[in-house]
């Protein structure tokens, strides 16, 4: 059996050659792990809560396959955090509000079914902001995540809890939810890889909606290649969700073959101007070692970038406001205790259940939404949306990949920024641009602050070239020396 | 921009949201804050550009869909099961029409 001291490192690839070899069961490991996770989980506050009874019958449905000589999948016996805003029949499912203490979902999420299909094991459901509604998982009902890097510090949000589980050590990967940078941010704030796919490349079905147009499920690794594997496993069309996409999944493990030299790569000058910082020296660096790698390296444009920030909390709070409406007390488990009507009962219900984050984009996205408005706002952010994926669809025609930073700063201290929103939603600039174009990107460590705080660097390939953008963060992974 | 307090409520009582006299005095700051940011969008001469509601790939007309064919639904009793009041299959709330 492997020492409890080495599943806090534990890799996808090192836990098939633990299972193959005979030196724990898939059950011994998810006994084990499951024990780590919940002595270590009180420091971070990473997951909301387990689900050991699933695990090990998932840990013992892998064990069954080993011993009848059966292919166990390739994420056979690998213990995985998932974030709370994708739902699990029969497990607890918050979406870090109140107002879903107590949901126990009827059905899994198409990604959950995948994963456990693959042989993954879940060991439980991780913290988040509030309906995915944040940058530093400082607006989830259930209290904030702790950076297990500095434990004052902020996890980044709003997937804050997978992305501190994976660093942690208390999962091997992690599910979370991306739809302005809430998988990137938090990687990066924390140390490891994490990844926002194409567009429709995995199904949203199962996954609580926060705006339906920018929402994407994604994975969390402490290297590329177990998050490679991971979106995998759970990449592909699917009929319940009509916007999954129908191109066909690559092997992407089997294309990380480090062939990166000549791979033409973009630097946007609208995202290095003023980024007099570490973090700018870090990612500045990081570029260095892919060119060492031999990739060129030039200079581009991608001339709307400044009006990003504004489209995107447009499009985001309009869609979350009609989103959010099904949470009105009849149906999802939490309703205020008196209230003689049903207009009342509906209000109090949801001025009672909804964090400040959440009641403050439902007032933004109903304004941006009412009559007179529609056209000055979100037709008007809808037309910019356009513009700002031309500026990407133009790069791609002279460069095959965009390097940026995630996020202007590392992890900030716990209540540093949370009693300014705009200066919040200001910070997301680097993420939310390609979620508006709906193209991969990742972010991927490139080092540390002198303070000892991790930093990522951003990769950005066109629609579907996800093994462009692993193969050059598998390389630069190798090349840097940064990867767990 | 500035929101007024009057403007805070009327929107509230669009989005269902109780709101307290606290919650209005500090979204009339915010949300003022915020809109006056999203007016950036105004430098841009979008006359001749083409909304953009979704990520679309090209895909057969027909692609989507599905075969017809029955499947089993939750069924009344787990669909109703986190309801906080539910009872003979059904949803309840609080009267809405009164004799």
């Amino acid at each position: 059996m492997t020492a409890p001291t080495e599943i806090p490192a534990l890799t996808i690839a090192q836990v098939r050659e633990g299972l193959a070899k005979r030196h724990f069961s898939a059950e011994e490991l998810a006994r084990e792990a499951l024990a780590f996770a919940e002595a270590e989980n009180p420091k971070t506050n990473a997951y909301l809560h387990f689900s050991p009874e699933r695990a090990i019958a998932a840990a013992r449905r892998v064990d069954e396959k080993l011993a009848r000589g059966e292919d166990p999948g390739p994420l056979a016996g690998v213990p995985v955090a998932v974030k709370d805003v994708i739902v699990t029949q029969g497990v607890r499912s918050t979406a870090g509000s109140k107002l879903l203490a107590n949901y126990i979902p009827p059905y899994d999420a198409t990604a959950v079914i995948r994963l456990e299909q693959a042989g993954g094991v879940i060991l439980g459901k991780a913290n988040c902001d509030e309906f995915a509604m944040g940058s530093s998982n400082e607006n989830s009902a259930f209290g904030p995540v702790r950076n297990p890097v500095d434990l004052e510090r902020v996890p980044g949000g709003s997937s804050g809890g997978p992305a501190a589980a994976v660093a942690q050590g208390t999962a091997v990967v992690a599910l979370g939810s991306d739809t302005g940078g809430s998988i990137r941010q938090p990687a990066s704030f924390c140390g490891v890889v994490g990844v926002t796919p194409t567009y429709g490349r995995v199904s949203r079905y199962g996954l609580i909606a926060f705006a339906s147009s920018l929402d994407h499920i994604g994975p969390f690794g402490r290297n590329v290649r177990d998050a490679a594997t991971l979106l995998q496993a759970i990449a592909g069309r699917d009929e319940l969700d009509s916007t999954s996409a129908f191109a066909p999944v690559p092997d992407y493990a089997a294309l990380l073959n480090g062939a990166v030299r000549g791979t033409k790569i973009g630097l946007p000058r609208e995202y290095f101007k003023g980024l007099a910082s570490e973090t700018g020296d870090l990612v500045t660096r990081g570029v260095e070692v892919l060119k060492r790698l031999g990739c060129e390296v030039r200079e581009i444009s991608l001339p709307h970038t400044d009006y990003a920030i504004g489209a995107y909390y447009i499009i985001c709070t309009a869609e979350a406001s009609s989103n959010l409406a099904r949470f009105d007390g009849v149906r999802y488990t939490f309703r205020s205790a008196d209230s003689a009507t049903l207009s009342d009962m509906y209000r109090n219900t949801r001025g009672e259940g909804f964090g400040a984050e959440c009641k403050r984009r439902i007032m933004l996205g109903t304004y941006v939404l009412s009559a007179g408005y529609y056209d000055a706002y979100y037709l008007k952010a809808q037309k910019v949306r356009h513009l700002i994926a031309r500026d990407f669809s133009e790069a791609f025609r002279e460069v095959d990949a965009i390097v940026t930073p995630v996020s202007p700063f590392p992890a900030f201290k716990l209540g540093e920024k949370l009693d300014d929103p705009l200066a919040m939603y200001l910070s997301d600039i680097y993420t939310i641009t390609g979620d508006l174009a709906g193209i991969p990107c990742m972010s991927v460590p490139c080092g540390k602050t002198a303070g000892g705080l991790p930093v990522g660097m951003q990769i950005l390939t066109k629609h579907f070239d996800e093994p462009g953008m692993f193969r050059l963060a598998d390389a630069f992974e190798k090349a840097g020396g940064f990867g767990g | 921009m500035i929101l007024s307090e009057t403007q805070v409520r009327y929107v509230a009582d669009l989005a269902n949201l109780r709101l307290t006299e606290d919650e209005v005095r500090r979204m009339a700051a915010d949300l003022g804050e915020v809109l006056t940011h999203m007016e950036k969008l105004n430098e841009l001469d979008t006359s001749a550009v083409e909304p953009m509601a979704q990520v679309l790939y090209q895909a057969e007309e027909t692609a989507t869909w599905r075969e017809d064919r029955e499947r089993p639904g939750l069924g009344s009793e787990v669909a109703t099961a986190n309801a906080p009041l539910a009872g003979a299959g059904f949803f309840k709330v609080p009267k809405v029409i009164e004799r």
